[in-house]
């Protein structure tokens, strides 16, 4: 019988069927952080449980972190506390632990990766919904909740219904200016934000294809934001490549076998998905969002839609925008260049590549936080911390940071940020904040201008 | 987990479509490392103007609701993946959420927390809505063993599914980890035979 990717790398993973109930999932590797692991390793104190393989479990502390002064002791004391907790928890159960300061330490979904711990035909679970960003290398990965953390602590399995299976397909080349966040926030606007509910999304065609690793981690990254619980594309020889080398990658024959098995894994030509939507790349310009919700976005050169419903309308009263205006020459006053989508090399190149010689305007507050510490190592060692610098950019130390505003750094209430990161919702980034999704280059643009731009007319 | 047969509630109405986890509970009240007291700070944005002040304008500061129910608009429970979002639901002493669409891991967070997500017709719900927000003493029967929702006054009924072995674990008050505990040795067996396929590549 045909099967797709996902088939493929699921079936591999069934330990057992309940009749007419859900299945036994098998997890390679559980990866864990410091606010959605305590609860369930209280849980599996509290029934006197050992976690059964602490060897396929990872942790890193990334959502709680500061991004400045990472060597101080933290102030906030229940921050610390959830941190000195993660640290104890693992001590006490063998896992291994990238805590704050090591030099592997990062947001989970840029360090797993950049590690070579996250690899195709696998399947990745964590307590956190990006944790679809791991499908782009092949990989069955979705977030789950504490009671899942502790399912796959006691036993390495979670109970599962088989999601449906969906196919995106962007065909043709990309235009300037436009990209791997542009893609995926113009699919979601245009098929909504539950589109994706029940099901496993593959995407497919060329614009995937021709990507890079960063590009397709950032758009499955975003999965979950029109509802799926994962995304995935195929490995190829892009992936291969990224993967090989990396210090958890398998290496000899172990490679050389491995290999073989993942170049399997890709959707037979006659497979069949429950749902598919097909785009031109050709239709994709610079997006940015406007509402609370990551469905609600547009071409930057667009004007707001008209629509007439209760919600759409509490949206704009949030944000203070009319329904019909164009967000061109709209003052913005806070940048924030970070998180699980976009805090990778290639994302602070496209930044630094369009900020160099110039400064921030005066109105702006620029935060640039960076994924991991390898990241952070990176962009000083290419010579951008100096251009950022020299624009008036703050470069911080890595963590979620103002992607969720669980630490110190907060959008003040009623002001608009311009933040590379996955969600809009009200009060994201701090109680009151307005945030409006966009790539790192729509992002630099908007820090240097102190105000959103076509960006596209402004390449060419 | 508290076993769940069947209720008989008053209800609370909450029409907004896209609720997300960041509003049911904002992240800066994660910070807490067991499960209990999140009910405080449930839709705590919303609940509060900026100031602390109580917001009259939001339905769980009218006095005229109250219930085991929530009736909330489409796709509830979307967004951030933090089971905070159920235990706070829970906490506050909801037992059902009724909507016509609930977001994937939500609806396994509130399932394995011993909530009862609801999902009905969007013409269902909004018969819901509306005749609790006219008549708020309006009692909501909640039966799973039947798996069907009713007004009680007007006699207005809906089917609903759940998972079989969701509904008998709901039934039981069994949860998922007792069941996968059972079954380590076949997992066991699972590695095995996985070991064994990689060596012979
Ligand atoms: S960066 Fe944001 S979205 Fe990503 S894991 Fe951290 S909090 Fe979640």
């Amino acid at each position: 019988m045909s099967k797709t990717l996902f088939d493929k790398v699921w079936d591999a993973h069934v330990v057992h069927t309940i009749e007419n109930g859900p299945q036994i999932l098998y997890i390679d590797k559980h990866l864990i952080h410091e606010v959605t692991s305590p609860q369930a390793f209280k849980e599996l104190e509290l029934r006197e449980v050992p976690l059964f393989r602490p060897e396929q479990v990872v942790a890193t502390a990334d959502h709680n972190t500061p991004t400045k002064n990472q060597h101080l002791p933290i102030k906030d004391e229940l921050s610390r506390k959830q941190l000195t907790q993660l640290s104890e928890n693992c001590e006490k159960n063998g896992i291994q632990l990238y805590e704050l300061g090591h030099k592997y330490n990062g947001i989970v979904h840029v360090m797993a990766p950049e590690l070579g711990i996250t690899q195709p035909g696998m399947s990745i679970v964590c307590g956190d919904s990006h944790t679809s960003t791991h499908g782009a290398f092949g990989t069955i990965a979705f977030g789950i909740g504490t009671s899942q953390v502790a399912q796959v602590f006691a036993s390495q399995c979670l109970l599962l219904t088989k999601p449906k299976s969906m196919r995106i397909s962007v065909n043709g080349k990309l235009r300037k200016g436009v990209l791997p966040k542009d893609v995926i926030l113009y699919i979601i606007s245009k098929i909504g934000t539950n589109a994706g509910t029940g099901y496993f999304c593959e995407y497919a065609g060329d614009v995937f294809e021709n990507m890079s690793m960063e590009g397709r981690m950032t758009v499955c990254n975003m999965s979950i934001e029109m509802g799926a619980r994962g995304g995935m594309i195929a490995p190829d020889q892009t992936t291969f490549d990224y993967v090989k080398g990396r210090k958890f990658a398998p290496k000899g024959d172990e490679w050389e076998s491995k290999l073989e098995y993942w170049k399997s894994l890709t959707t037979d030509a006659t497979a069949e998905f429950d749902k598919e939507y097909v785009f031109e790349a050709d239709d994709i310009e610079p997006m940015i969002t406007f509402g609370t919700n990551p469905g609600m976005g547009i071409k930057v050169s667009e004007y707001i839609p008209n629509r007439d419903d209760a919600s759409f309308e509490k949206s704009l009263k949030y944000m203070d925008f009319e329904k019909g205006e164009s967000l061109i020459h709209k003052p913005i006053n806070y940048v924030f260049i970070g998180s699980c989508t976009n805090s990778r090399i290639e994302d602070f190149r496209v930044a630094a590549e369009f900020v160099k010689g110039k400064k921030k305007a005066e109105n702006v507050i620029a935060w640039l936080v960076p994924g991991s510490k390898q990241v952070e190592q990176q962009i000083e060692a290419e010579g951008l911390k100096a251009i950022f610098t020299e624009a008036g950019f703050e470069l911080r130390q890595p963590g979620c940071s103002a992607c969720l505003a669980m630490n110190d750094d907060k959008i003040p209430a009623g002001e608009y940020c311009v933040s590379t990161s996955n969600r809009n919702f009200e009060g994201r980034q701090g109680q009151g904040s307005r945030t409006l999704l966009a790539s790192p280059l729509l992002a630099a643009a908007t820090a240097i201008e102190g105000k959103i731009v076509d960006i596209t007319k402004h390449l060419n | 987990m508290e076993k769940f047969i069947s209720l008989s509630s008053t209800a609370v109405p909450l029409p907004q479509e896209n609720i997300d986890t960041d509003q049911i509970i904002p992240a800066r009240f994660l910070k807490a490392t067991s499960r209990e007291g999140f009910g405080e700070n449930l839709f705590r944005d919303w609940r509060y103007h900026k100031d602390g002040r109580l917001n009259e304008d939001f339905v769980l500061n009218d006095n005229r609701y109250a219930g085991e129910v929530l009736i909330a608009g489409h796709n509830f429970g979307c967004g951030s993946s933090r089971e905070h979002a159920a235990w706070a639901l829970s906490d506050y002493g909801f037992k059902v959420i009724v909507s016509s669409f609930f977001a994937d891991i939500f609806k396994g967070n509130a399932l394995n927390n011993g909530v009862l997500p609801v999902q009905v017709s969007p013409a269902f719900l909004d018969t819901l809505l509306n005749t609790v927000q006219k008549q708020p003493e309006t009692k909501i029967e909640v039966n799973l063993e039947d798996q069907y929702i009713k007004v009680e006054s007007s006699g207005d009924k809906a089917h609903f599914e759940i998972d079989s072995y969701k509904k008998t674990c709901l039934m039981n008050g069994y949860d998922d980890i007792d069941f996968l505990l059972s079954k380590r040795a076949e997992i066991k067996l699972f590695e095995k035979q996985q070991e064994l396929a990689r060596v012979s590549d």
